[in-house]
């Protein structure tokens, strides 16, 4: 408990931490956001009452307080441009992101973890060496490119599941939305999948070393007895921190998942506020998004500690 | 790997190493092709990719046109001829940023005061909490996008993730006999950091880095499908998220672009991994592709089975 409290402590500095990088990355490097709404052919006058308006003449460390004071209230920002807000856009944006990185993390657990169990436990058969190299040839494939495969063999060429696009009335029509979710879902599961491979077969590899696996199969249990009685539970904890790991690169993979399969959730969101140069709104959806991942990083911490008995044992 | 220095005789057979593993081979190979493709694009290509040629568009792939032509006639491996340089240009300065980045911060963190030494591993434990790819769209948004901002972003980035690895390692080296003899011979500080802790840890940092470069070969391609990168710069991304809009009609198009962003990030991770197998046996046949990087942030769990990368000795 102790524990938990500590690193819920240091999770919390690690956010403020996060928030001050992300302020002053936006705020530091040049570009000139009142010059951005303006337009090229605003007077110098117009500039100003537009800085004003906005609040960009205040000194900086009171525009950071001012923002985080906000952040505390729920309050993630609105944009420059047309006054939305962050967090009023976030609950139909959510709708549509949090189902598909759930969905896939589950879908790329199921089928990486036997996968990988097998490729490591059979690492010099032929079925291990082709796993393997399967999942290599899986990383190198670019998430957008494996998508727009997908949408050509299933979505053009057999036209089972819809090629792009969320429908209108959203969860409203349960099944069309479930379907233009699949083809994206099974894409990041894939590219996500292929690192989950390689992870749980080198976390077999390890466990098959050890000396308890040796006394194991001393005692009379075959070699995958002495694996799945003893080792699979060892496996499990650096498997259990690679899910924390991956949750950075999934939500990387999401924003480009859903460029490449036109679904307006909160990735497209963050592409289309950078190209619009909407910097405030842009400073609110990725430090939502940095703490998800430092949330998640707890979560696995904690959930670490719990699983594994030794390091209980420092309180 | 304990030795402290290496003589050239051990370098060369280094690469022997190298060329005897099939990862090895076709790593070499595939990251090979990609510098004789950017090099030759320098100076020859079948046709000049800029030329429209509207007699020409969408031609199958022939003796004339090796991977066909888009919509508006342009070569499709000219194209890709040029598109190798944006990637291998990136790759290089991500590289080049990453090792600067990662030693420096790394090598700081290990061997200043336990107090300082802690909290910059802690800043740099919050800023791997960002995603890479979603910190290249912030510098994008804030400094607009060329080949230097994603570079910068992506360097910074893996950068960080680096120096998590360094700080491992570099600590491993503090303990060995051989430091403390050299420090009890009085050596100095930056006599120590450059005959004894940087021999010690290239293998495990140039490992790194090849797996960073397969990184950025990535991220750029998903960074310029994204329409962040200048349309003036040739690149494969940006070709894909053109042939993307006539995907019903010309799917055959979108092969080769995305099968040379496959080619690259496979060198590129297959010579790290086989790099990894010959400057340490002891760790053949394991995965090196990711490293694991989110381990506890309170009590620096060095879990050999966690961190193979950084534990170096836990097989």
């Amino acid at each position: 408990m102790r524990y938990v409290l500590r690193r819920l402590g240091l999770l919390l500095v690690a956010v403020v931490v996060a928030s001050v990088v992300i302020f002053a990355l936006l705020r530091l490097l040049p570009g000139d956001l009142a010059r951005v709404i303006g337009g090229t052919q605003a007077s110098p006058e117009r500039i100003d009452a537009i800085r004003q308006e906005l609040g960009l003449d205040r000194p900086l460390v009171r525009q950071y307080l001012d923002w985080a004071g906000g952040l505390l209230q729920g309050d993630f920002g609105r944009s420059a441009l047309n006054g939305e807000t962050v967090t009023g856009q976030l609950g139909t944006k959510l709708a549509i992101t949090a189902p598909l990185v759930l969905a896939s993390t589950i879908l790329s657990v199921l089928v990486a973890v036997p996968l990988g169990i097998v490729a490591g436990a059979r690492h010099r058969r032929a079925d291990g060496i082709a796993l393997s190299a399967v999942s290599q040839l899986g990383i190198a494939v670019p998430t957008f490119w494996a998508g727009l495969l997908l949408i050509i063999v299933f979505g053009v060429h057999w036209s089972v599941f819809p090629a792009q696009g969320f429908p209108r009335d959203g969860w409203d029509e349960p099944a069309r939305a479930i379907e233009s979710l699949v083809l994206p879902t099974i894409t990041l599961a894939l590219s996500q999948g292929a690192v989950l491979l390689r992870f749980v077969r080198s976390a077999t590899l390890d466990v098959l070393h050890q000396d308890y696996i040796r006394t194991a199969r001393a005692k009379g249990l075959t070699r995958s007895q002495a694996l799945y009685r003893h080792g699979l539970r060892n496996a499990s904890l650096p498997i259990i921190s690679i899910l924390g790991v991956q949750i950075a690169s999934l939500i990387a993979g999401v924003v480009v998942i859903e460029r490449v399969f036109n679904l307006p959730g909160v990735g497209q969101m963050l592409v289309r506020d950078i190209g619009a140069r909407d910097l405030e709104k842009v400073q609110g959806t990725v430090l939502l998004l940095a703490v998800i991942v430092l949330v998640v990083g707890f979560l696995v911490d904690v959930a670490h500690r719990l699983v594994d008995p030794r390091l209980r044992v420092g309180g | 790997m304990s030795e402290p220095s290496e003589s050239p005789s051990e370098r060369s057979s280094w690469f022997g190493e190298l060329w005897r593993s099939w990862p090895g081979r076709i790593g070499a190979a595939l990251v090979g092709i990609l510098v004789l493709a950017a090099v030759v694009s320098l100076v020859w290509t079948p046709y000049d990719p800029k030329q429209v040629e509207p007699r020409q568009k969408w031609l199958p792939v022939s003796w004339g046109h090796p991977f066909g032509t888009d919509g508006a006639g342009k070569d499709l491996l000219s194209q890709v001829l040029v598109g190798a340089r944006t990637t291998l240009l990136v790759a290089v300065l991500t590289v080049v940023l990453a090792a600067v980045v990662g030693l420096t911060l790394g090598v700081l963190s290990a061997i200043t005061p336990r107090l300082v030494g802690e909290s910059l591993a802690y800043v740099i434990d919050v800023l791997i909490a960002l995603p890479t790819l979603i910190l290249a769209l912030v510098f994008v948004a804030a400094l607009g996008g060329s080949v230097w901002t994603v570079s910068l972003a992506l360097g910074i980035g893996s950068g960080v993730v680096l120096a998590r690895v360094v700080r491992a390692e570099v600590s491993r080296v503090l303990t060995q006999d051989y430091m403390i003899t050299a420090t009890a011979s009085g050596s100095s500080t930056w006599r120590s950091i450059w005959r004894h802790i940087l021999p010690n840890i290239a293998s495990t940092v140039i490992v790194q880095l090849s797996l960073i470069a397969a990184l950025a070969v990535l991220a750029e391609a998903a960074l310029s499908f994204l329409g962040l990168t200048p349309v003036s710069t040739p690149s494969w991304g940006r070709m894909l998220e053109s042939l993307q809009q006539t995907i019903t009609v010309h799917p055959g198009a979108l092969v080769f672009p995305g099968l040379a962003v496959v080619g690259a990030t496979l060198g590129f991770n297959l010579l790290g991994d086989a790099l990894r197998d010959a400057v340490d046996p002891r760790l053949r046949g394991r995965s090196a592709t990711v490293s694991p990087v989110f381990s506890s942030v309170v009590d620096r769990v060095e879990d050999p089975a966690i961190a193979p990368v950084s534990g170096g000795g836990g097989t």
